[in-house]
Parts: structure tokens; C-alpha cells; sequence
């Protein structure tokens, strides 16, 4: 198995007639992604790439039966009423790949999902890939090039950052170690599924033999991560590297969420939490091919 | 967290029935006077600059009469505060103080929520009152969905030992609090101190809002000119970036200016990374080598190349800089040959004279690699193109390599020169510039790759000259993504014919100001 999503997940895509939403569905589809619809309001009837279009996500599920998974490619503005839509007709995992969307509107997405038993990742998320089964969101760009990229197998990747997602996973594939499922936690300040939740889903995982975190500066992710460790929920080997050591406090580095507030949140406190629970924390990111091929062989596992 | 002002904050708690201190905001030592005779009371003169700790910095005086109110302010006015001027101060009556308390809102991101933290003991030292008083501290997490009730406000002050009329009045003010930070999309609000007065009223005699970066597009009343925390006020430069950033919403540029004055001894980069990992990481890689930053900067997001462009212009508009950075993750899902041609145009017309090392792995990373090195190898500073398989740490060792190479030669910002073109030149519009074709020399060219290149395909040939194959409404729309491919095979293997405007507005006065300082 892999998380959060496999190659038989019904997913559709809302904002899938808009120049991003198109593009990546292409992608997903190629990918072989199991794509069921797509919807936005208005243009019901119509096709992109041959999948239906639909005026609301509750009339994909009337028509091609109960959806999984939407990933959300509407404006910032308009992400909230989305998201809120895909939950009420049901789904129960929303991803929503737009950036800036306002904070309060991410809070009360999050009350609504929680209300409902679904959760979500995003915003500001490329999305995630369970490599070999399928692609949600952006990652990767084209399918070929997701193909080449990711690779299946026993490493779970968690991170906060997009591109780091990617450079990590493929670092990994060229190292020869692939990866159960790859996953783009967002690069705001409140996400849907942060690391710690990631975390514990990669723990059920039975794929899964070993995680690999890219942190950041800024919220309190990595600290909880910690925590989990401390407590025992999760006992799966880690290895993490947390960007922004040179960060100056108080000063937002491109991501909302990587801003250090005081004490809180800096780099050196997130890595003594992390290596007192023993995480391996590394200072390059070359170093964790060579850690998890380290440690996939210590623990006999397959590659 | 774009911050705003103490009476900012303060004219929206009135707004919403919160008590405050009478008061204005003055510029000048008389509107201070004329101030504190309307108050007719002893007042307080406290500095409107983004900082804390005001009382310490000797930024809060008192006054008792309106004469003292002026020289006081005569005082305040103008003085320097960390990294900034005093321009504004608040004149407000001085309250007669019984106890002092703490409210706050913050946005806890473990639970998804906002939180509500009160203090009886005042919210001097919170974290310390927090360990030895807990007792004296409450706080609540607020289901946004479901809102915030004022009996569950009661319930929660209750705790820290607050009953009768005090009570009812400090859980009307936090709810109202609450509800006044969610209609202005607070990321922080806090009120310390709430003064009770002797006469048993509460006054918020303090209070500091700041908005959240994404949604200050709803609050337009709020007058933020720049949507973002900042430790001093925006640089110019960094006003002129917002401007693209705020224009132009295909791709992220995020630019910010670190240091303003660099001289030309100092080992300092322009930088430019690509998504906020990958610079973080990027940035940590050249740090270590002791390189000074000029700048950070993040285009990525899949900007336009014409974004690309404009990033590189506004870097390149710092002087003294002895190399240009350019490093996000190395794999990239955007199409980086896009980055590739906005740094090929952008290089050419500044003819820079330092080294470039420029790192775009990622999806098409080869023909972005082909495009530096095949359009930029006549141009006076060296640029290197990398791709995946290249760590930031080799690429930061390549780039004090090559400036040692380049016998640490600094960067001289160029004028702009504005573009003469005649007007009869075949033209259209796009979303932020204009290009133009000068079809007599297109009778010249034989192979036509401006068409072939065009990523969108929106040129078609005409009497053998290419012109739009679409409407010039469509074009200025965004059909043409200003992807710069004409321009750049046109002057590279071609006749030169094609030149797009990609005007930045303030950039030209802002270097003649540059110019003419060294």
C-alpha cells in the first residue's frame, strides 16, 4: 500500500477548464491517475482530455458514483467555497494546490473537514505522488517526467517545500531507493495534513520502512514530529534536514509558514528536539541518499 | 503579516464598541498641542513605528499641559527608532491605571485554529507570568466554523479569578476582539495592556494588529502599500519589485533587500532562488561559504519569463555585487527554459561584467543549460548553467571560484535607456509589455523561427513577415505568454529583428539615483 492515495482512488479535479487545471490533469491522467471528472461551475457538459465536466462536485458523485479525492485548481479567492463544496458532497480528501489563499479561510476549511471526518493538504501544496499509482496536483510537472523521477518502493517523503519534494525524491530514485508515497505538506503557515500528521499515516503504512522530512523554519511542525517520536506513535526511522539555518529571525523567506517568531520555530531549536528524539538530521541534502541506503541496508529491507 | 499602526488598530477596536483613549495622531509638535488642548488632561505621547519595547527605547512620554505636549513632541518627532524614522506619534489622554491586563489572538498551527489568551496579571513577561502564575492565564481555541460565543469568553476569564461587572465587561471586549480580527483577516492581535481604570473602566490603552499577507486584497481601507512584515520600512527597490509582483500573477517574485549599501570590498551576491525551499537551502549553501547576500529573492511558481526578466533587472539594480546566484531545489517541476531566455534577455542588455552561476534543474533543465550557455558566452561576466546532479554546495564554491577568477571586479549598475522605436513598426501588446517586429529586416531571414520557437504558437507568417495569428485583444489578454522565445532566436540566429518591451516602472530613476551617488 502507499498513503493517502493508490491507482484505484476516484479522483476529480475542480477548476479543471482553467489554464493550470488543464495542464495538470493532463499530467495526472498520463500519469494514470484515475481521473473521473473534472467541475466548474457553468461548464457542465463539456470535456477536457476526454473526462466529463460537471457543474458541482455533488453531481460528479451522482454520475460517476462516490469521488475519493479532489484536487482544488481555482483562484485563491475561491478556494474556501471549493473546498468546502468537495466535503459536503462527500469526499474525504481534498488537495488544494493554489497559493495565497487567506488564512481564515483555511481555518474554516479545516473546521469543516474536521466536522466531517476528511482531511485535506494544501494550500500551497504541489501535491502528492505514490509513485507508479498516482499523481495528485503538480508534481513533476509532465507524467514522463514523474515517471523518471519517482520510483516505487519503501521510503516515505515528507516536505515543505514543492521543489524540495521533488529534488529529495529524486535524489533518492538516483540512488536507487524508491518511495511508497511522496508528499508536498504545503508551504503555508497552517496546512491541512502537516508533517505530523504525515508522519503517523506513514507509521499505519506497511510500504513504508523508512521517512525522509524536509523542514523549515518557522511553525511548530518538526517540534511535534518530535513529540510523536517521544511518545512512541511513531517508530519508523527518520531522517530530516530543516532548511533555513541562515534565516534571519523575523523575516519571512518566501514560504508564509517559514518565519522564525522570537525563539520559537528557529532552526537550531528544531534540530535539538529532532535529535534528542532521534531523528538523523542532516546538513546536506546529498547526505540523505547516502543515510536511508545507510539504513534501508541495516535494516535488510528491500531497496 | 503585514503590520499595521497602534491607531490603525485602534480606530477599528472603536469601530467595534471596544473602549479607547481619547486621542489623535499628530505630525507636527503643534497638531500635538492642539491634541492635548482638545484632551484638556494629562496625556501620552507615544510613538507609531513598527517596533516594540517603545517605553524602553524612549519612545513614550508624558505630558501635562499642551505646551509640554509640544515640546515632548518636538522631541519624539523625527527621532530614529532601529530602523526607523519617527513620523507620526498618538496623543492620548493618560489614564488613571488600577490593573493592567492581556488579551490576545493568535493562529495556533497544530490545532488549526485561532487562539484567545487572556492574563490577569498584565502581558509583561507572558511567558514568565505563564510558568510561575499559570493560574493567572486562560486561553481558548476558537472553531472558526462555529465562532466565538461570549459565554464561553465569561467561562474562560472566570478562570483567572475576574468576576461581577469586570467580568461581563472583559468578555464583551474579547469577543468583540475576536470578531474584529477575523472581519480583518488578523494574523496577530493583541491588546496590552487593557487598562481598568479607577472609575472601573476598561480602555485598551494598547494594541497591535497584524494582517495576513493574503488577504489584504480584501481590506483595501487598511491602506497596506506592501503586503508583508517588515523589520523597517520597504526599500525602494523592494517597492519597485512589488509593483511586478503585485501586477503580474503568473509565477511568485518575491524579492527582498537585505543589505542597502555595499561597497565594493565586500563579498556580496545578488540572489536568486526558485521556490522557498530550494532558496532557503540555496541561501544556506552561499551563507556558509561567507558570501553576503545583497538581496533574496524567489521566482518560481512557474513565473513568465518575462517575470524572470524583470527579477533579474531589479537584482542587477544593486550596485557593487560581485556575482549573481541563481539556485532553487535542482528539480523543478516549472519549465525552466522559460527562467532561462528572462536571464539571456536580461543579461544581454545589462552586458553584465560578473560571474553567474545559475542553477535550474528541473523539468527541461537541458535545453534551459543550452539556452545560458549558447546566448550568454559573448557576454563580458561568465555565466555557468547547472542542472539536478549539481549540489548547491559545488555551485556556491563554483561562484567564489569564478569571481576570484573574475579579480573580484564589482557590479556597475547601467542606465536604462529607454527604447526609441520608430512608430510605423509592426506591434501588439501583452499582459505587462509590447513587441515589436521590424518586418524589414524580417525579408532578410529565410527560416522564420520566431514562428517555430513561439511557445504558444501564436505567430503565423503573412506576405513573409510573421505577424499575429490570433486577435491583438487575445494576444494582451495572455495568449502570449511573453515567453521572450522570438526575441531571443530572432537576435541570436536571425536579423535581430524583434525587441519586447518589459517596462518596470521607477526602475530607470531608481539607478540614475544610483548612478549619480558613486
Amino acid at each position: 500500500m502507499s498513503i493517502l492515495v493508490d491507482d484505484g482512488s476516484k479522483v476529480v479535479v475542480q477548476g479543471i477548464t482553467g489554464r493550470e487545471g488543464k495542464v495538470r490533469t493532463q499530467l495526472m491522467k498520463d500519469y494514470g491517475t484515475n481521473v473521473v471528472g473534472g467541475v466548474t461551475p457553468g461548464k457542465g457538459g463539456s470535456e477536457v482530455y476526454g473526462i466529463p465536466v460537471f457543474d458541482s462536485v455533488e453531481e460528479a458523485w451522482e454520475k460517476t458514483g462516490p469521488v475519493d479525492i479532489s484536487v482544488v485548481f481555482v483562484p485563491a479567492a475561491l478556494v474556501k467555497d471549493a473546498a468546502l463544496e468537495a466535503i459536503a458532497a462527500g469526499v474525504k480528501l481534498v488537495v488544494i494546490v493554489p497559493d495565497r489563499v487567506p488564512i481564515f479561510d483555511v481555518l474554516e476549511i479545516s473546521s469543516f473537514a474536521r466536522a466531517h471526518g476528511a482531511s485535506f493538504v494544501g494550500p500551497n501544496t504541489l501535491g502528492l505522488v505514490s509513485p507508479g499509482k498516482a499523481v495528485l496536483g503538480m508534481i513533476g510537472g509532465r507524467a514522463e517526467r514523474a515517471k523518471e523521477w519517482f520510483k516505487p518502493g519503501n521510503i516515505g517523503v515528507s516536505s515543505r517545500s514543492g521543489g524540495m519534494t521533488s529534488a529529495i525524491s529524486y535524489y533518492l530514485t538516483e540512488a536507487g531507493l524508491g518511495q511508497s508515497t511522496i508528499v508536498h505538506v504545503g508551504g503555508d503557515a497552517v496546512v491541512g495534513l502537516s508533517h505530523p500528521e504525515v508522519m503517523e499515516l506513514f507509521e499505519q503504512d506497511e510500504q513504508t520502512k523508512l521517512i525522509v522530512m524536509f523542514g523549515e523554519i518557522g511553525t511548530t511542525q518538526e517540534e511535534r514530529v518530535a513529540g510523536l517520536i517521544e511518545s512512541g506513535k511513531l517508530t519508523k526511522p527518520v531522517i530530516a534536514y530543516i532548511g533555513g539555518k541562515a534565516a534571519k529571525s523575523g523575516t519571512r523567506f518566501s514560504h508564509a509558514g517559514a518565519i522564525v517568531e522570537g525563539t520559537r520555530g528557529s532552526h537550531a531549536s528544531k534540530v535539538e528536539r529532532l535529535t534528542g528524539a532521534g531523528v538523523y538530521v542532516v546538513d546536506a541534502i546529498s547526505d540523505i541518499p547516502l543515510k536511508a541506503a545507510e539504513l534501508m541496508e541495516a535494516a535488510g529491507g528491500q531497496k | 503579516m503585514a503590520r499595521i499602526y497602534e491607531f490603525q488598530s485602534k480606530k477599528l477596536l472603536k469601530e467595534a464598541g471596544i473602549r479607547i483613549p481619547e486621542g489623535g495622531v499628530a505630525c507636527s509638535p503643534e497638531e500635538a498641542r492642539s491634541i492635548a488642548e482638545r484632551i484638556g488632561k494629562p496625556v501620552v505621547l507615544k510613538i507609531q513605528v513598527w517596533v516594540t519595547g517603545r517605553a524602553g527605547l524612549g519612545g513614550i512620554k508624558f505630558a501635562d499641559t499642551p505646551q509640554e505636549a509640544k515640546e515632548k513632541a518636538g522631541y519624539l518627532l523625527g527621532m530614529k527608532v532601529k530602523n526607523f524614522i519617527v513620523e507620526k506619534i498618538l496623543v492620548e489622554e493618560k489614564l488613571d491605571i488600577d490593573a493592567e491586563y492581556f488579551a490576545g489572538l493568535v493562529i495556533d498551527d497544530a490545532g488549526k485554529c485561532p487562539v484567545l489568551i487572556f492574563s490577569s496579571a498584565g502581558g509583561t513577561g507572558i511567558e514568565e507570568i505563564a510558568r510561575k502564575n499559570p493560574e493567572k492565564i486562560s486561553r481558548i481555541s476558537i472553531d472558526v466554523g462555529k465562532g466565538l460565543k461570549e459565554y464561553e469568553v465569561r467561562n474562560m476569564i472566570r478562570k483567572t479569578g475576574i468576576s461581577g461587572k469586570l467580568l461581563t465587561q472583559l468578555s464583551r471586549i474579547l469577543t468583540r476582539l475576536y470578531k474584529t480580527a477575523h472581519t480583518y483577516d488578523a494574523r496577530s492581535a493583541e491588546m496590552n495592556p487593557l487598562v481598568l481604570t479607577k472609575d472601573g473602566m476598561v480602555y485598551a490603552a494598547d494594541c497591535h494588529f497584524t494582517v495576513d499577507d493574503y488577504a489584504v486584497f480584501r481590506h483595501p481601507e487598511l491602506g497596506i502599500d506592501i503586503a508583508r512584515e517588515f523589520d523597517r520600512p520597504p526599500t525602494e527597490l523592494e517597492r519597485i519589485a512589488y509593483q511586478v509582483e503585485e501586477k503580474d500573477y503568473r509565477g511568485t517574485f518575491y524579492f527582498l533587500q537585505m543589505e542597502e549599501n555595499i561597497s565594493a570590498e565586500e563579498k556580496a551576491i545578488g540572489f536568486n532562488g526558485a521556490g522557498g525551499g530550494g532558496s532557503m537551502m540555496s541561501m544556506d549553501a552561499v551563507l556558509s561559504r561567507g558570501f553576503k547576500l545583497a538581496n533574496y529573492c524567489d521566482t518560481s511558481g512557474n513565473p513568465s519569463a518575462s517575470k524572470v526578466y524583470r527579477a533579474a533587472k531589479v537584482i542587477l539594480s544593486q550596485p557593487n555585487i560581485k556575482g549573481y546566484f541563481a539556485s532553487g531545489s535542482g528539480v523543478a517541476s516549472q519549465e525552466q527554459f522559460h527562467s532561462a531566455r528572462g536571464l539571456v534577455k536580461a543579461f544581454h542588455e545589462e552586458k553584465i561584467n560578473i560571474p553567474g552561476v545559475i542553477r535550474l534543474g528541473g523539468n527541461f533543465e537541458e535545453k534551459a543549460v543550452e539556452i545560458l550557455e549558447k546566448y550568454l558566452k559573448n557576454i563580458p561576466g561568465k555565466i555557468e548553467g547547472y542542472g539536478r546532479d549539481d549540489s548547491p554546495e559545488f555551485c556556491a564554491r563554483r561562484m567564489e571560484e569564478l569571481i576570484a577568477e573574475n579579480d573580484y571586479t564589482s557590479h556597475a549598475v547601467a542606465h536604462i535607456k529607454e527604447p526609441e522605436i520608430p512608430s510605423e513598426l509592426y506591434a501588439f501588446s501583452t499582459v505587462t509589455g509590447k513587441v515589436w517586429i521590424d518586418h524589414h529586416k524580417c525579408l532578410n531571414c529565410l527560416d522564420k523561427g520566431c514562428i517555430k520557437s513561439c511557445s504558444a504558437g501564436i505567430l503565423t507568417l503573412e506576405d513573409g513577415k510573421p505577424v499575429l495569428a490570433i486577435g491583438e485583444e487575445e494576444a494582451k489578454k495572455g495568449k502570449c505568454p511573453e515567453c521572450l522565445a522570438c526575441e531571443v532566436f530572432c537576435r541570436f540566429h536571425a536579423e535581430d529583428a524583434v525587441f519586447i518591451h518589459l517596462p518596470i516602472p521607477g526602475l530607470k530613476e531608481y539607478r540614475d539615483k544610483i548612478r549619480s551617488k558613486d
